[in-house]
């Protein structure tokens, strides 16, 4: 991954309280996963959402960059939360609203 | 073509201790899911958790060998405040 990549994602996700990388856009999520997870994360504010289809240096950067093999990926306030089922898990566990807020570091 | 009891024996090895659960979702033996407790979670955010899990297995989701393997971990508390299942 070049230095520059990296300084983009950490300026997307530092910029941002949501970030959600994912195929396709808010208006049309092209998979299943990325669709499920903007819905997911949509209740809690405003979602930053960039298509790593738009670019292929970034749909395969994003996975370096968190060592995670799948897209969609989920970031909260700085930190990488995970990918679709992680967070269907901490949704599931009423974990998410907390993740958001800031109000616990971890579960 | 995987076992479940080879998946979950990789777990326990790497997760010494832990209760580990694995289901062949799909019976093709590639796609499985795991439910795992373990005093190991403890303190970390799920993603960790997930990645501790995906080592144990890490050369098996390469090959493709294990296409998928879905994760359900738990602390011995978290599991506990589920109550029986």
């Amino acid at each position: 991954m070049t230095p520059e990549l990296k300084a983009r994602f950490d300026e997307e996700i530092r910029s941002h309280k949501i970030v959600l990388f994912m195929k396709g856009n808010a208006l049309f999520p092209q998979c299943g996963f990325s669709a499920r997870a903007l819905q997911l994360l949509q209740p809690y504010g405003q979602v930053h959402t960039v298509d790593v289809l738009a670019d292929a240096e970034v749909r395969q950067g994003i996975k370096d960059y968190t060592n995670w093999p799948t897209i969609p990926q989920i970031f909260i306030n700085g930190e990488f939360v995970g990918g679709s089922d992680i967070l269907m898990e901490l949704a599931e566990r009423g974990e998410l609203a907390e993740l958001v807020s800031g109000k616990k570091a971890e579960g | 073509m995987l076992k479940a009891e080879r998946i979950r024996e990789r777990i326990l090895g790497a997760l010494p201790g832990s209760e580990v659960q694995v289901n062949d979702t799909t019976g093709t033996g590639d796609h499985f899911e795991a439910y795992v407790v373990s005093t190991a979670f403890a303190g970390k955010p799920m993603v960790q958790q997930h990645k501790l899990v995906y080592a144990a297995v890490q050369d098996w989701l390469q090959t493709g060998e294990l296409h998928a393997l879905a994760l359900k971990t738990y602390t011995p508390e978290q599991w506990k405040k589920l109550g029986p299942r």
